[in-house]
């Protein structure tokens, strides 16, 4: 059994908005091993990147965080914005959709990847020069010397991406979040860059968190997932348990509104409906609308996370099997 | 109009370049972003057209439409040419073909009702229609999308994005259009709303009796809903195919390599199956590759592929490829040569792409596929 680099408790993010509050995020509870590649999943606001904003302490000004994110034997949430600063990339690094979003636009790529350096780790220039370089490299990058007197700009979308792993890395965090890393990508660099994931969890025993709603990536490269709803987890285990035994009705309708590149007319079958307004979520299972399995108790009792199949959790009280014709019917209606 | 073949749309020779600016006392470039484009769509038939970034597949579906003018080459349908139609005359067309595009909430007027947006096309093309008319064909058309007709009276950000698609939708069907083409119509939607257009494109492909030209960067939804696939490369058609067809036996390299990159949602296939994996991304359309424009990252280039063009050859069962050596790679079940093994580190920079030798022949001026990256 690995190290665990990261434990998350009861999380909850809660944004106040014209006097209210918004709960995007509420007790996530999840453990991180060294070298594992976790896979979050979700839809447009289901929490997942809030919730990593929030460990990575860079929530929007109206949001705040509360229960514990321990890395290294400290809580990550508990710190100051000081302490955090310090901790951030050596402990843990993130990496965003749009590279350009992180990157200076003004400063050349060697500047701010070297700056990393000296301010985290007190490299000298010279040394933090020849050490960026590398790392280019390591990331395949062709001609990093050259490249490294690049603008942002003037690099393509793969490669800035790339810059971005690089910098992340020049710490060696334990662990590396990135949220959506590959979507604004063309397929073959998205190719190029799952690779590169693969080998830098093999290589360096970073722990991986990757964000996505992109089902076929996470057949790709992940070891174990979590499907997130309106939140909430409402499912966790390995990836092969939830692809090939879903127990959650909103992961199997996942996987049957996903259309593959296998397989041509077999009609897909969505999940009806749309996702819930975070200030107005429905009382009981907040996915009971949407879902075609639900009966009388899911109106008004939340189910819990909780063990259903070998390491599996889920969060729903229906425990007959998850049928398509179930759901074919239901959207029908 | 040729009714035996039931051909729709043909469309031959497209060209279309755009004038870039080039910087301060520098020549202006040229971009070319579809190169002697040709093919037809038949009746009732769903054309799926792929490629990544750059490769002209927006451009393509926009000159179909006349919204862009084509420099060179025809547009027929139904036989009649509508390049270089005057409004009065293409407005005669237009109500036959349609469009849809990907971002749902930007292509709707936010001022506007729902109804009137729905209605929109029918003001402009058939402006003879009562009012109730009109409204009696709005409301039909809600209902045919999954909206409900109480929603006439509202306004475009009051919706989601799923909700808006189908607003495009229905003001696109209004018109009751032969041909739609849809630009990446369900890129920007979650997995589970996507999934739910999809099913209501197919249910409405079914009941109008549509021919839909579908164009996407995503291979499984091409793939799900296209009896015949384009691929398109730096604006050539490198491989054209019924799906079927494709998918099992992808015979162009690049088309292979496509193929192969597409994650599939199924982690013991995905385990299992080996990449073709492709060095680099797509060079600049400014300044392609000479010969060949893929020949640059193609595991199976040679010396020949830089010479010329290669033409697109009939490979059976409909399909069409543009590789000179798609026989004996077929065939012979030829091994991609060792540069194709992706991983970090050996990417090699454009330059290092040309190969020594051609760099050494008297008269090479080098080809940088990117200019305008270093």
């Amino acid at each position: 059994m690995s190290a665990i680099v990261l434990d998350v408790q009861d999380l909850s993010v809660n944004f106040a908005l014209h006097q209210r509050e918004v709960k995007a995020v509420a007790d996530l509870s999840f453990q991180l091993s060294e070298g594992e590649t976790l896979a979050v999943v979700g839809e447009s606001g289901s929490g997942k990147s809030q919730a990593f904003l929030a460990i990575m302490g860079l929530l929007a000004r109206n949001g705040r965080a509360t229960g514990r994110a321990i890395a290294g034997g400290t809580d990550l949430l508990a710190l100051s914005r000081r302490e955090l600063d310090k901790r951030r990339g050596r402990d843990i690094a993130m990496i965003f959709q749009d590279p350009m979003t992180s990157l200076n636009p003004s400063l050349k790529i060697r500047k701010q990847l070297a700056e990393v350096l000296i301010r985290h780790r007190g490299y000298s220039r010279e040394r933090a020069a020849t050490r960026v370089i590398e790392m280019l490299e390591r990331v395949g990058i062709p001609e990093p010397a050259k490249r490294a007197n690049a603008y942002p700009h003037e690099l393509s979308g793969g490669m800035r991406q790339r810059v971005m792993i690089a910098m992340a890395l020049l710490c060696e965090p334990k662990i590396l979040i990135a949220d959506e890393p590959t979507t604004a990508l063309d397929v073959t660099v998205q190719a190029q860059i799952l690779d590169l994931f693969q080998e830098l969890t093999d290589d360096f025993g970073t722990a991986l968190v990757l964000i996505t709603h992109d089902l076929g990536v996470v057949a790709g490269i992940a070891d174990r997932m979590m499907v997130m709803y309106a939140g909430r987890a409402v499912e966790k285990g390995t990836v092969d348990d939830l692809f090939y035994d879903p127990r959650h009705p909103y992961t199997f309708g996942l996987l049957h509104s996903t259309p593959h590149v296998e397989e041509r007319g077999v009609r897909l079958a969505p999940i009806k409906g749309l996702p819930p307004s975070l200030e107005q979520l429905p009382p009981g299972c907040a996915f009971n609308p949407r879902c075609a399995f639900r009966f009388d108790r899911c109106l008004s009792e939340r189910p819990l996370l909780i063990p259903r199949v070998r390491e599996r959790l889920s969060a729903c009280f229906y425990e007959g099997e998850l049928k398509v014709e179930t759901l074919v019917e239901d959207a029908a209606e | 109009m040729n009714a035996v073949d039931h051909t729709l749309l043909s469309v031959e020779n497209l060209r279309k370049t755009f004038s870039i600016r080039g910087g301060f006392f520098r020549k202006p470039l040229t971009l070319t972003a579809l190169d002697d484009v040709t093919f037809t769509v038949k009746t009732g038939e769903t054309l799926g057209i792929v490629g990544e970034s750059g490769c002209g597949k927006s451009t393509l579906g926009r000159c179909i439409l006349q919204l862009l003018k084509p420099d060179d080459g025809k547009v027929l349908w139904l036989g009649q040419d509508l390049v270089g139609l005057r409004a009065e005359a293409m407005r005669l067309w237009r109500q036959d073909l349609q469009v849809i595009f990907q971002d749902p909430l930007a292509s709707l007027n936010p001022r506007m009702t729902v109804g009137d947006i729905i209605a929109d096309p029918l003001r402009a093309l058939k402006p003879d229609l009562s009012r109730a008319e009109r409204r009696a064909r709005v409301i039909r058309m809600m209902e045919a999308v999954g909206l409900l007709p109480e929603m006439i009276n509202r306004y475009p950000h009051e919706f989601s994005g799923g909700q808006a698609q189908r607003i495009g939708i229905a003001r696109a069907l209004i018109t009751e259009p032969k041909l739609i083409v849809c630009d990446e119509p369900v890129s920007a939607l979650d997995v589970s709303i996507q999934a739910q257009i999809l099913n209501l494109l197919a249910d409405l492909k079914d009941e109008f009796g549509l021919t839909l030209v579908f164009i996407s960067h995503d291979l499984g939804v091409v793939r799900h809903v296209s009896d015949r696939i384009m691929v398109l490369y730096l604006g050539r058609i490198v491989e054209m195919a019924p799906g079927d067809a494709l998918y099992a036996a992808p015979k162009h390299p690049y088309t292979r390599a496509l193929l192969t990159a597409v994650p599939i949602a199924d982690p013991k296939r995905a385990r299992e199956r080996t990449i073709e994996g492709l060095v680099g991304e797509v060079p600049s359309p400014i300044n392609p590759p000479s010969g060949c424009h893929f020949r640059t990252r193609c595991p199976y280039a040679i010396d020949d592929c830089a010479k010329a063009r290669p033409p697109l050859e009939p490979a059976g069962d409909e399909r069409v490829v543009a590789c000179i050596r798609w026989r004996e790679i077929d065939e012979k079940g030829l091994a991609a040569a060792t540069r194709a093994t992706t991983g970090a580190g050996d990417v090699p920079s454009p330059e290092a792409e040309l190969r020594l030798e051609e760099v050494q022949k008297p008269g090479f001026t080098p080809e940088d596929p990117r200019p305008d990256l270093l």
